[in-house]
């Protein structure tokens, strides 16, 4: 069994669960853009400009909700012991979180596929004007939050304070992959030149390589017992 | 079920050890099973079977010693000596929001199984679930679940069977179905391997018995030499004296 193809199979698993019960995507959009609505009503967006508002809250609503869709991936494989029967298949270990993985990106890019028109018309701002670069963040962004993300909430399956302690431990984390994105949408925003953000996207795509390695590394002894 | 046909023990551990902190789970057991053997393991609760049974699927690594599957080492993760495993847990390993048919063409697509389809079909009607195969497995009874869990552990045809309390929270007849179901797997030489804490479903349907108390193996016996009366007060004096 090849790796990709291992990894295919989990995250099809991982969509056909969500596509039966529609829980996290549900969730986590609400939960979005609720935050984006009380950012919305904390500032009043016609007296101020949106542009400082807009990546910040954009971002705050992406964080809140991939917290909601990483916290329930594995919480599947709990529910009677299904990982155990996983990890007895001929497959790389590690397929398993890359599957995963993939599944919560994907989870995670239809939550931003409604977070981002909410956050245009509530900030009042044209988020994706310049489309490609801020695409490309929205990409980078999520796929450096989701490879943490999904690391821990398999590292905390286990806990009893796991709903807790998932975004305590991602959060810190994060930061630099959070900051670079928010750094880089506001610039967008702002009409700063590609130049001064291209630090920023290198920054992001080193975190999203470290990220992405790491757990193909140690994922194998994480679920070992 | 191909490496069945090579030569050697279907299963030896030896001097396996495992410890989780301070406590000894599993204290130096080596064991040898040819296949075709059907094992049936007794101990008291906290006696290390389960521990056994997931260091032999290779789920749970061995502090010390090894484990081997068909003449292959279980713990280097070899593909090979997990496809000849399939492991029936009292925990289902099923997924309640997919059908019965979902769940099970998932694991033979990890299993890289030939026609996944009419593999899983043939199973579920081996079961007899297939009339019910495309509902969701939470609407199921535990007497189906679990037939579907002998179900998926054979997607994969493996020659070895390792069962963990196969019959808990099973009604008389569902029971009855699985007592007839592993009589089949027994006659078609497959290594099997049960914990129970039924002493005479465990004596009738094994070759071989072994009692496991406080992580070490105190006694193993052929099934045909034991009388399930006397063996009851044995058991009883046996974990009594080690274990209380």
């Amino acid at each position: 069994m090849g790796f990709f193809q291992s990894a295919l199979i989990i995250a099809k698993k991982d969509l056909a669960l969500e596509l039966r019960g529609k829980e996290i995507v549900t969730t986590s959009v609400f939960f979005a853009i609720l935050t984006i609505l009380m950012f919305g009503f904390a500032f009043d967006m016609a007296q101020a400009d949106g542009r400082h508002f807009a990546a910040g809250g954009l971002w705050v609503a992406i964080l809140f909700s991939g917290a909601l869709t990483m916290n329930r991936s594995f919480l599947y494989e709990k529910e009677n012991d299904c990982l155990s029967a996983i990890l007895l298949a001929p497959l790389d270990r590690s397929s398993i979180y890359f599957g995963k993985m993939g599944a919560n990106f994907a989870l995670m890019l239809v939550a931003e596929a409604f977070i981002v028109p909410v956050s245009t018309v509530i900030f009042n701002v044209n988020i994706m004007e310049r489309f490609l670069p801020q695409l490309a963040v929205l990409l980078l962004g999520t796929l450096g939050f989701i490879s943490v993300g999904t690391l821990v909430a398999a590292m905390s399956v286990n806990l009893r304070a796991r709903e807790m302690l998932g975004p305590l431990l991602t959060l810190p984390v994060v930061a630099p992959a959070l900051i670079a994105s928010v750094e880089i949408s506001s610039g967008l925003i702002g009409g700063e030149g590609m130049e001064q953000l291209m630090v920023w996207y290198k920054i992001l795509v080193a975190f999203d390589l470290v990220y992405l390695v790491a757990p193909w590394l140690v994922f194998e002894k994480l679920v070992e017992q | 079920m191909e490496s069945a046909n090579s030569p050697g023990p279907a299963v030896e551990l030896d001097q396996v050890v495992k410890r989780f902190g301070y406590m000894t789970a599993v204290d130096k057991i080596s064991l040898t099973l040819e296949k075709g053997e059907f094992l049936t393991i007794f101990g008291p609760n906290g006696a290390g079977k389960t521990t056994l049974i997931r260091i032999m699927a290779g789920l749970t690594a061995a502090t010390s010693g090894s484990a081997r599957i068909n003449g292959r080492p279980v713990q280097d993760h070899d593909d090979e000596a997990r496809r000849d495993i399939g492991l029936i847990s009292h925990q289902t390993f099923s997924y309640g929001q997919l059908t019965a048919m979902e769940n099970l063409l998932f694991f033979a697509r990890l299993y890289g199984v030939e026609d996944p389809s009419a593999r899983c079909q043939a199973l579920l009607e081996e079961v007899g679930l297939s009339k019910r195969s495309h509902e969701p497995v939470r609407s199921f009874s535990r007497g189906m679940v679990q037939r579907l869990s002998i179900a998926r552990s054979l997607v994969h045809d493996p020659s070895i069977l390792l069962l963990d309390e196969p019959f808990t929270g099973l009604d008389q007849h569902a029971a009855e179905t699985l007592k007839r179901q592993l009589r089949r797997l027994k006659d078609e030489r497959r290594t099997l391997v049960m914990i129970t804490h039924n002493l005479e479903q465990g004596v009738a349907l094994g070759t071989r018995v072994v009692l496991q108390v406080a992580g070490k193996i105190i006694l193993d016996q052929p099934a045909s030499t034991i009388d399930v009366k006397e063996f009851g007060q044995v058991y009883f004096n046996k974990v009594g004296q080690a274990h209380y």
